[in-house]
C-alpha cells in the first residue's frame, strides 16, 4: 500500500475478530480489510448527493434530443 | 434512479463569455483537445483539470486520486519544453486547437515526468512494441496541471451521435430506466457482442452502446463502419426504445486492466449503473491475462457502478445458438469460437462471415464502404 496513512483505533476483540475471518482471503492484513470496508461504506453515504439542474437548461436539453431523434 | 456522477458532482465548466484579452495561447492537439472537452463536461468527473503532480503520483501508485476515489488513468496534458516558454505557475493561458478557442486553463502545476514510470505502472510494461506505450514514449517531457473551463466544442464529423453526461442523464430518466448498462467498443457488432448485450440487457431497462471515437490502432474498424454496422444492427435486432447510441470520443489506451476500469468511470457519468467487461477487455497482444480485468473490479468497493462480468459467448452447433461455456454442457467439437481478427479478415477479402459469425445485414453494411479499416 502506498500513499500517506493514519492511525484509527478499534477495538481489540474486534481486530482479532477481523484477524480470523480474514484467513485465507485475498486480504493480507487487517488494515487492508478494513480500508476495503470503510471504502464501500463511505462511498454509499457520498451517493446521496442530490443532482441538480435547472428546468430551462432541462428543457433545452430535452429539445436537443427530441431533434437528434433520441426521444 | 441513474447512477450518481464518480465522486458526487457532475463537472460542468463552460465559459460563455468569453474576450479576446492579451493572454499567452498554447496549441494542443485533436486528442488533448479532447481530453479537455471531456473534463469540461463531465465525462472525467470528479476532474476539473489536468491532474497536478501529487494526483498524477496518486494514480499511478494508488489508483486512485489524493483525495481517495478511484481514477486508473491519468489524464494529463503534455507540452515541449519550448511550449511553455514564458508561462509560470498561476498565469492563465489559451488552449487553441487549430485557429478555435478551446479552453481557458488557470497553470497550477509544470512539472516534468518519468515514461517508463508511467509505462510500468499504467501498462504493465515498458515495452515499445505495446502500442499504448510507444505513444507515450513520443509524448512531450513536461505536464502542465490546472483547471480548465471550456470555450468552444471540439468540431465533430459525429454532431448526431454526440451526447454529454447531463443530457444522457435527463435521456435515461425520460424514457424512464432506472437501470442502465453500459456498453464499450471500438469494433462493429458481430453475434457475441449481440449475445453478449442482450444477456445484460435481459436484467436492466437500457442499454447504452458507446463506441469509442478517436485515436486506434491499424487494422481497426473505422468509425463511421462501427456507427452504421451498429445502426444495422439496431434496426434489424433490437426491440424499439431499449438501446441508446451515441458516441464517446476519446482515445483508446490499449491498458488492459486499468483502462477497463477508467472505461467505467467515464460510463458512471453518463448515468449507467452497470458496465459489460468483456473478456481481455481494452487488451492488446498478450500483455494482460483474459480475465485481468474482471479481477481488478475486486480492488475497488467503492466505485458505484457494478460490473458485468459476461463470458465470451460461442456459436454451440449442438445447442443450436449463441452460449458460453457456463450454460453449455458441450464440448469443443461443437464450438465455433467468434473471432474478431477472422471475421476482419473475411471483410476485408470482400468476404461475407457466416451468419452464426455476424448478421447478414451488419455484414453488408460494412462491406458497403469501400475501405471499412485504419
Amino acid at each position: 500500500m502506498n500513499g500517506e496513512y493514519t492511525t484509527v483505533s478499534i477495538p481489540k476483540p474486534l481486530y482479532e475478530r477481523i484477524k480470523n475471518i480474514i484467513k485465507d482471503t485475498g486480504f493480507t492484513s487487517v488494515s487492508s480489510f478494513v480500508i476495503y470496508v470503510l471504502r464501500e461504506v463511505v462511498a454509499s453515504y457520498e451517493q446521496e448527493k442530490i443532482e441538480v439542474f435547472s428546468e430551462e437548461e432541462k428543457k433545452a436539453i430535452i429539445e436537443k434530443l427530441r431533434k437528434l431523434g433520441y426521444i | 434512479m441513474v447512477s450518481k456522477p464518480h465522486g458526487g458532482k457532475l463537472i460542468r465548466r463552460i465559459k460563455r463569455d468569453f474576450e479576446k484579452e492579451d493572454i499567452q495561447t498554447l496549441e494542443v492537439s485533436l486528442e488533448q483537445a479532447l481530453d479537455i472537452e471531456n473534463i469540461c463536461r463531465g465525462v472525467f468527473s470528479p476532474l476539473e483539470g489536468f491532474l497536478d503532480r501529487n494526483n498524477y503520483l496518486s494514480v499511478l501508485e494508488n489508483k486512485r486520486l489524493s483525495n481517495d476515489i478511484p481514477w486508473t488513468i491519468p489524464i494529463i496534458l503534455d507540452v515541449s519544453n519550448q511550449s511553455i516558454d514564458g508561462l509560470k505557475e498561476g498565469d492563465d493561458v489559451l488552449l487553441k486547437y487549430y485557429d478555435r478557442n478551446i479552453a481557458l486553463m488557470n497553470i497550477e502545476e509544470i512539472y516534468q515526468w518519468d515514461k517508463k514510470q508511467y509505462a510500468r505502472y499504467i501498462y504493465g510494461t515498458t515495452d515499445p512494441e505495446h502500442p499504448g506505450v510507444s505513444k507515450i514514449y513520443k509524448m512531450n517531457d513536461y505536464l502542465v496541471a490546472g483547471k480548465l473551463e471550456l470555450l468552444n466544442s471540439v468540431p465533430t464529423r459525429f454532431e448526431r451521435y454526440t451526447l454529454w453526461p447531463i443530457e444522457t442523464r435527463i435521456l435515461f430518466r425520460e424514457r424512464g430506466w432506472r437501470t442502465i448498462v453500459g456498453f464499450q467498443t471500438r469494433n462493429a457488432p458481430h453475434r457475441g457482442h449481440e449475445y453478449v448485450q442482450k444477456a445484460a440487457l435481459t436484467f436492466v431497462d437500457g442499454l447504452f452502446v458507446n463506441p469509442l471515437v478517436g485515436w486506434k490502432k491499424k487494422g481497426d474498424y473505422k468509425d463511421d463502419v462501427i456507427l452504421a454496422a451498429y445502426e444495422t444492427l439496431i434496426k434489424h435486432y433490437y426491440p424499439r426504445d431499449v438501446v441508446v447510441l451515441a458516441v464517446l470520443r476519446t482515445s483508446m489506451r490499449y491498458a488492459g486492466p486499468r483502462e477497463a476500469v477508467h472505461h467505467a468511470i467515464m460510463r458512471k457519468n453518463f448515468g449507467c449503473t452497470h458496465f459489460i467487461i468483456g473478456r481481455d477487455h481494452a487488451g492488446v497482444g498478450n500483455y494482460y491475462g483474459p480475465y485481468d480485468a474482471w479481477k481488478i473490479f475486486q480492488e475497488f468497493p467503492d466505485l458505484g457502478i457494478t460490473p458485468l462480468f459476461i463470458r465470451e459467448a460461442f456459436y454451440c452447433k449442438k445447442c443450436d445458438g449463441m452460449v458460453n461455456e457456463k450454460i453449455c454442457p458441450h464440448n469443443e467439437e461443437y464450438r465455433i469460437h467468434i473471432s474478431g481478427t477472422n471475421i476482419r479478415r473475411m471483410l476485408l477479402n470482400g468476404e461475407r462471415p457466416p451468419e452464426y459469425m455476424m448478421r447478414r445485414e451488419v455484414a453488408e453494411t460494412i462491406l458497403s464502404f469501400e475501405n471499412p479499416f485504419m
